[in-house]
């Protein structure tokens, strides 16, 4: 008997995986990333929040290749110091921590509400498309900057631990009705077949039938979905931190030290902005190119 | 007789990433000008490729690996694709299943039967309107004056694959493939459309390739009926030969199968088994190990389709020994 | 075999001609065991108008579909009826109707005594759903793809809590994919590795797992090619010999009926036209509709005979024909036939609702 991921390598995705050069070096280059990202204390070389270890005298230094810089500091310093490298791994750590959790709390929260919308029928899918439709007309943006604001006068106090909550909540919120959409209309075409009866007619309970009978055939295209959202959520945390609602400046994020290093990209010291720019797109990119590859993987027409 | 369409050894192949599938492995069979043949088989024997393959609308990554098609003498299997869309139509039509997604839902069905008749045939407009009434009426629509400008959607099942063999024949082609033409309809309309379609081809001179899975069709409809089996043609004759006599066990089990509206049986005969898929033909006679009369040559040398009675089979059971034993017999 | 209805004319009667007799019902017989199915004018409405503010805005009157309208029969226990008629006749909704899936807007549904919506509505839906079961036509979509073959035919086991030891289901299992023919060791396949026959079977095997007294069949071969089609109804024939089944048939193919039923039901755009036991209704068919079914399809044998011409199509059933549902295609229809439904009526052993049969005029 073979192991599963043997069977996975030997199948038909597995196949398409390895033949596809894009997906292998999308899937690498977002396996570094994470990987470094949640070992970011032993593989970053400085630890940029610890206060204590920031040294004055070594900022704004140019990266290594410079003759100015110096090979500790291999991408250069910002303006208090702080290794840039070291600040990109952090970052990449928050980032894909907010991102991951947001996506998979909209998921759940989209797949659950499509899933009764599309099985119920009748007035409980009636509101939650209306629902749908009123959080559709809302940018996203706003909507965070919304939450964000309320927030901050609810709980003047809790300001760090709030600020990743209410980032989460509110990529949370503007995500989810892609995935309550997408999974309504597979339910609707799924509780017509015939497997679906049989289960009604053998007494089954409808939440059951949902959970064990519908579900496992609508998540599929949600995969897709989710993993390019993955990309987007990252980029919307970055715009909100860049936009200061976002990770607050203490453990910053992509997009924070995207907007610090802003101010001191005309006064020649590029690096501090441009790094951690090209790491999110980099990011973002090797994640969507994943699920371009897993979309059309997943298409039995393309097979 | 000068055949109107020839299929010598064709070969349809499915290259996979397993490997390539050999869906229809040496088809042969002709079709006389304006005769009826059936082609029969159950599903995974190749009788929609078949049609396909001689339309020219063989999906890719299936290809036409080898053998020949020829219509009138001129090979059709090997042209360009703009060459093929000139005979495509003019010299033959097509009839498939489902009538709602044969028609295109925009456009009026004057609109399409005058499209295909002004690609195909050299006529002014109002003349190709006027064939298209006149040929709305020799389907048996009613009002066809009125009723050549309505949406396909204004029309029933029935109706619709009336409209269907129309366009089929609108161009006047000296061939007409039908996919299954009935399958989609009620019991009582089907008996109307075949009966339409027998006629109006005889009365045009149109022969037809009529490819279904239904004996009880084929028997009323077609002068001729080939057998499929797993990619090859397994028995061919006259209908009645066929269907009362038929020399390959396959199609012997297959007419006994049937259940019969006029006669009861306590049980009904089946083949045990089921046909092999593409990837798991045996080798031989594609259906040795269903059937039980094989011999050992069966197992290992494939029969080509040879007379037998009536009819010709792939069966080494009708071989003709030209042993000294059998010449001495007959002296 | 239809002798029943002869001995007790009053079970025969529909509603209305009940009403003229006089309301009496006669007790049947003692000796006489009380059929397992019991179909009483069972109708079923579907509400299909537009969306409300479609229709306020549009003035769009409301539209009712009467997929079912009226239907009575009654199924002896290891009997099997067979219901048979053309697209939009209702015979799909009869069967979904007696399985529990629609609850009926008319009429009522006595199994073995009791009255099965009632059940299926309160807390013995249960035990009831563990006696009636279904099989269905697709046997592409009739099983889960994503489950195993072993969990698709354990289910009603596990659901009603009939077996909970994970070896003794296993078992139980084993020996239902035995009974269709198919080998245990299939259980860890999944459906997609199966041919269409063999997902019948498995369908089958599910149907069985609680030891059902009726099973209702939707059309379960029609998708199937003909020689597997042959093995498929020679399984549901052993079965319910061995098992004392009860078999409400749906098909529209009308030689696999010969060969399956004991009974005969003719439906027309929701009614029972006619009603006989097997060997009556194809030899002697008496309704027009049945004639005109029997002689429109194509046979194998006999094939220069002459037909008698077909006219028209079916009606389509959000406006279906005054009167008789069948009269703008019928041959024999006169002036009543427009203007008044006919009942289904008892007449020599055989049910016809037709006012030409009735009067005598064929």
């Amino acid at each position: 008997m073979k192991s599963w991921w043997m069977r996975w390598w030997d199948s038909d995705i597995g196949y398409s995986f390895r033949t596809s050069p894009t997906a292998v070096l999308a899937a690498l280059i977002a396996l570094l990333c994470g990987l470094s990202a949640l070992f970011a204390p032993w593989v970053a070389p400085h630890n940029p929040f610890d206060l204590a270890s920031l040294d004055l005298g070594s900022a704004r230094l140019p990266p290594a290749w410079y003759p100015e810089g110096a090979w500790t500091y291999p991408l250069g310093t910002d303006d208090q110091g702080r290794d840039i490298l070291s600040a990109l791994i952090y970052g990449a750590r928050i980032s894909l921590f907010v991102g991951l959790t947001s996506v998979a709390l909209s998921v759940l929260l989209g797949v659950t509400l499509g899933l009764v919308a599309g099985y119920l029928g009748g007035w409980v899918d009636a509101l939650l498309m209306r629902l749908c439709d009123v959080m559709l007309s809302f940018p996203a943006i706003l909507i965070a900057l919304l939450i964000a604001g309320v927030g901050r006068a609810l709980f003047p106090n809790a300001h760090e631990t709030l600020a990743f909550g209410v980032l989460i909540l509110s990529i949370t919120l503007t995500g989810w009705v892609q995935y309550a959409r997408t999974v309504r209309g597979s339910t609707l075409v799924e509780r017509q077949k015939e497997y679906v009866q049989a289960a009604r007619v053998i007494g089954v309970a409808p939440l059951r039938i949902m959970r064990r009978h519908v579900l496992p055939n609508v998540l599929g295209p949600v995969l897709v979905l989710a993993t390019i959202q993955v990309a987007t959520a990252i980029i919307t945390e970055a715009t909100l931190s860049f936009l200061g609602v976002g990770a607050p400046p203490t453990s910053p994020s992509l997009g924070t030290l995207i907007r610090i290093g802003n101010d001191y990209l005309f006064s020649g010291e590029w690096w501090i902005t441009i790094f951690p720019g090209v790491m999110l797109v980099l990011i973002a990119l090797s994640v969507n190119l994943l699920g371009d590859w897993l979309r059309d993987a997943l298409n039995p027409r393309l097979r | 007789m000068d055949k109107l369409l020839e299929v010598k050894d064709l070969v349809v192949e499915f290259p996979t990433r397993r490997g390539v599938l050999r869906a229809l492995d040496g088809v042969s069979f002709d079709i006389a000008p304006g005769e009826i043949l059936g082609v029969v088989g159950e599903s995974g024997a190749g009788k929609s490729l078949t049609g396909a393959a001689i339309i020219g609308l063989l999906e890719p990554p299936g290809r036409i690996a080898g053998g020949e098609i020829r219509l009138q003498g001129q090979r059709i299997d090997n042209l360009l694709s703009a060459q093929m869309r000139r005979i495509r139509g003019r010299r033959i039509g097509a009839i498939f299943q489902d009538p709602l997604t044969s028609l295109n839902p925009l456009y009026t069905i004057g609109r399409q039967l005058t499209e295909t008749i002004l690609t195909h045939l050299d006529v002014t407009p109002a003349e190709a309107r006027q064939r298209a009434i006149q040929l709305l009426k020799d389907t048996g629509i009613p009002a066809a004056e009125e009723r050549i400008d309505h949406y396909p959607h204004q029309f029933s099942g029935g109706m619709r694959q009336r409209v269907v063999i129309a366009l089929a024949l609108a161009a006047e082609p000296q061939l007409v493939v039908a996919d299954e033409p009935t399958t989609a309809l009620d019991v009582s309309i089907q008996a109307q459309i075949i009966t339409l379609l027998k006629r109006i081809c005889r009365e045009r001179g149109a022969a037809v390739m009529l490819v279904t899975h239904d004996m009880g069709v084929i028997a009323e409809t077609c002068d001729r009926v080939a057998v499929m089996y797993a990619g090859r043609v397994a028995e061919i004759g006259p209908v009645h030969e066929v269907i009362h006599h038929p020399a390959h066990p396959y199609t012997a089990g297959l007419m006994r199968c049937i259940p019969d509206m006029d006669m009861e049986r306590e049980r009904l005969h089946q083949i045990d088994g089921a046909m092999p898929r593409l990837n798991e033909i045996p080798r031989g006679c594609a259906f040795h190990p269903r059937c039980d009369k094989a011999m050992l040559r069966c197992h290992e040398q494939r029969p080509n389709l040879m007379p037998a009675g009536a009819t010709r089979a792939a069966c080494w059971l009708h071989e003709v020994p030209a042993t000294p034993a059998a010449v001495e017999v007959a002296q | 075999m239809n002798t029943r209805v002869m001995d007790d004319p009053a079970k025969a009667m529909t509603p209305g001609l009940e009403a003229s007799v006089g309301s009496e019902v006669c007790s049947p017989r003692p000796a006489l065991p009380q059929p397992l199915v019991v179909v009483e004018d069972l109708a079923r409405t579907f509400d299909v108008s537009a969306p409300w503010l479609n229709r306020v805005l549009e003035r769009k009157p409301r539209q009712l579909l009467h997929a079912v309208d009226g239907v009575s029969f009654e199924i002896a226990r290891g009997q099997t009826l067979a219901l048979v008629g053309e697209s939009g006749c209702g015979k799909s909704t009869v069967a979904r109707l007696l399985v529990g899936l629609y609850a009926p807007t008319r009429g009522r549904f006595l199994f073995d005594g009791q009255d099965a919506h009632a059940a299926y509505a309160s807390a013995q839906r249960r035990q009831l759903r563990r006696r009636i079961q279904m099989i269905f036509q697709d046997p592409y979509a009739s099983l889960n793809p994503r489950w195993r073959v072993e969990d698709i035919v354990a289910e009603p086991l596990r659901e009603h809590g009939l077996l909970n030891d994970a070896a003794a289901l296993r078992e139980r299992v084993g020996e239902l994919l035995r009974s269709v023919g198919l080998s245990p060791h299939d259980m860890v396949k999944y459906p997609h590795q199966f041919s269409g026959g063999q997902r019948q079977r498995i369908s089958i095997a599910r149907a069985l797992a609680t030891r059902p007294d009726f099973l209702v069949c939707d059309e379960p071969t029609s998708a199937l090619d003909v020689s597997v089609q042959a093995q498929v109804l020679n399984i549901m024939k052993d079965l319910q010999r061995q098992q004392g089944l009860t078999y409400l048939f749906i098909s529209h193919n009308l030689a696999v009926v010969r060969h399956v039923s004991d009974q005969v039901g003719v439906m027309y755009l929701g009614r029972l036209v006619e009603l006989a036991d097997k060997r009556t209704l194809f030899t002697q068919p008496r309704h027009p509709y049945t004639r005109m079914l029997l002689d429109a399809i194509p046979k194998l044998h006999d094939t220069s005979r002459a037909r008698t011409p077909v006219q028209g199509e079916v009606p389509n059933p959000l406006n279906p024909p005054s009167g008789c549902a069948f009269h703008p295609r019928c041959p024999h229809a006169n002036a009543r036939c427009k203007a008044e439904r006919p009942v289904l009526q008892s007449m020599g052993g055989v049910r016809v609702a037709c006012h030409a049969v009735q009067e005598g005029r064929i």
